[in-house]
């Protein structure tokens, strides 16, 4: 393993993200504080409680799982996706370091702002309700592998994007309507039951579940199954990034 | 230093940009890599440095394979690429800075100074990228491609569009690398640039290469002239008294066209002799002109000799 190499590019990802730091920091804020006022208080006055939980600290997990999914996709496919529309890339790729190595450092980068940026956004919630963290540990599970397996997905929009339009595309098409029919803001109980199995063919019902549970031991599908869902996603990326590098696909003509 | 044996590649789509090229680059010369637009020079480069695949053949630099030990490899390339590329938010220092660090080197700020210095880029050293005109940016680039200490360096077409002035400059700056012993490869489609800088020059034409030779001899072969004399009265042939000089009547007898070799002092002396022998016939010249042969002809010269 190239370290050197590796620390670098991560490091200057990191850079390239503090440089607008407090308009990173800024803006979660003011969304979470924006979702706490409206669904919050609007919300929270007729459902009272979920499960056991007020319905305040019941949207925490699901609005720590929505910064963490837009952030990871966005800051991970420009990412790599600037580069290669600058032509900086061939350096890159000239460098002597693996594929593996190029993905730590650009991955890694963007995996690592978007749990720092999910961390600002529990500490947020805070100012607003009480909540507790009942698995602690397991919460820092999810929060690594959803970060890490949605800056890969983010990573390879940003190879296949070939212009802005389909870096804005994803996120925007995809991502955000998957993480609010998630059950970011409900527990999909309260769907109807045609709905509620339509529902479990969106991806973030599993990890919304799970770091739900996390924090307060109640989950719409076992934590078990969310954890191997989540496996399951982190593969697939896996596997598809493996096929981008093995055929040059968009990097090596 | 670098050996080629039988690349060829082919891209998606069926074009064929390099054919069966076989190229060798020895330690610490200048290397010209002289072919029109659309040549394969980038291609070639591309390949070396690992940013284009092969469809056949192999690459080796100081002994390593490029695909199998490419850590290796690329760790002794510099590559500049033709394209202006940056990343416009950056510093000078910090981006150059970067460069090394990818290379898996460890920090050295004095050697960072040493090359922002050599490059006259040190009072820059805190100026954002999009700050910097053009020359300077590919100066910047050079720097990058200097910060992890290569013992190669591929410049792809340093001095294109850039003024004369700078030009002067990156030349300059070559010569000094090429005397710390860094091994150069420039591409280029101005002959004179390849006369001006290189040990050895390879012509490439279509993806082939069509010859490498040493400087010297290849001028030597390229060097030919022709000198025009537009005549005041037509000739039908050409005068006795002068037909010891190899002169052909064109133009309809109004001109007489004299070839020559401007890197042979001999031929270029004789000039001199042919003009008194004119003035001793009485011939009136109205006009007169040499004309080099350009690239174009060189080429087309190069493949007539290969058919
Ligand atoms: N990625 C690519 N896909 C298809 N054709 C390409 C690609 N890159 C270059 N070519 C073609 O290969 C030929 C050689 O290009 P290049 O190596 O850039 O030439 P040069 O650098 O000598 O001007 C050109 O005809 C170019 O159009
Ligand atoms: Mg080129």
């Amino acid at each position: 393993m190239n370290l050197q190499s590796v620390k670098t590019l991560y490091l200057a990802e990191m850079a390239r993200s503090l440089r607008t730091l407090l308009q990173s920091v800024i803006s979660p804020v003011i969304s979470t504080s924006l979702y706490f006022v409206v669904f919050g208080a609007a919300i929270g006055t007729r459902i009272s409680e979920v499960d056991g939980v007020s319905y305040g600290a019941f949207i925490v997990p699901g609005l720590i799982m929505l910064m963490l999914l837009t952030q990871s996709v966005s800051n991970a496919s420009f990412g790599i996706f600037f580069p290669r529309f600058s032509g900086s890339v061939y350096e890159i790729l000239s460098a002597p370091m693996s594929y593996v190595e190029v993905v730590i450092g650009y991955v890694g980068a963007a995996a690592s702002k978007s749990m720092l940026l999910g961390l600002i956004v529990l500490l947020t919630a805070r100012l607003f309700v009480p909540y507790s963290i009942e698995h602690p540990l397991m919460m820092l599970v999810f929060l690594v592998l959803t970060a890490v397996t949605f800056s890969l997905l983010g990573f390879i929009i940003g190879i296949w994007a070939d212009g802005f339009e389909k870096l804005q595309l994803v996120p925007l098409l995809v991502i955000t309507p998957l993480t609010f029919l998630g059950g970011t803001f409900y527990s999909i109980d309260m769907l109807p039951p045609f709905w509620q199995t339509v529902t479990l063919a969106n991806p973030v019902v599993y990890l919304v579940s799970g770091f739900r549970w996390s924090f307060y031991g109640i989950s719409d599908v076992s934590p078990l199954v969310s954890l191997l869902m989540i496996l399951l996603f982190l593969s697939v990326a896996l596997a598809v990034l493996s096929w981008i590098f093995k055929s040059g696909y968009r990097l090596k003509p | 230093m670098i050996r080629v044996e039988g690349l060829s590649k082919t891209f998606r789509g069926g074009f064929q940009a390099l054919v069966d090229v076989d190229l060798e680059i020895r330690r610490g010369e200048i290397f010209a890599l002289l072919g029109p637009n659309g040549a394969g020079k980038t291609t070639l480069i591309s390949v070396i440095c690992g940013l284009v695949n092969p469809s056949a053949g192999r690459v080796t630099v100081d002994g390593y394979d490029n695909l199998r030990e490419y850590r290796k490899a690329r760790a002794l390339i510099g590559l500049v690429p033709q394209e202006l590329t940056s990343e416009a938010f950056t510093t000078v220092w910090d981006t150059v800075s970067f460069s090394r660090g990818l290379f898996g080197k460890p920090k050295d700020p004095a050697h960072i100074e040493r090359v922002l210095r050599s490059l006259t880029l040190w009072e820059k050293r805190d100026n954002r990228l999009l700050q910097l005109s053009g020359g300077m940016k590919r100066r910047v680039l050079i720097a990058k491609a200097l910060a992890h200490e290569p013992q190669v360096l591929f410049l792809d077409e340093p001095t294109a569009g850039v003024d004369v002035a700078l030009r002067r400059e990156m030349w300059e700056v070559v010569r000094q690398l090429r005397d710390q012993g860094v091994t150069i490869i420039l591409t280029t489609h101005y002959i004179e640039e390849a006369e001006e800088m290189a040990d050895r020059i390879g012509v490439i034409r279509r993806g082939e290469i069509v010859l490498v030779e040493n400087k010297h001899a290849l001028m030597r072969k390229l060097g030919n002239k022709e000198l025009t004399l537009h005549l005041h009265e037509p000739l039908d042939a050409v005068p006795t008294a002068l037909t010891g000089h190899g002169l052909a009547l064109t133009d309809e007898g109004h001109a007489l066209v004299y070839s020559y070799n401007a890197a042979s002092q001999e031929e270029s002396s004789s000039i001199s002799g042919l003009l008194a022998d004119l003035e001793a016939v009485g011939l009136r010249v109205k006009d007169l002109h040499t004309r080099q042969s350009s690239l174009e002809d060189i080429f087309v010269s190069l493949v007539q000799e290969r058919a």
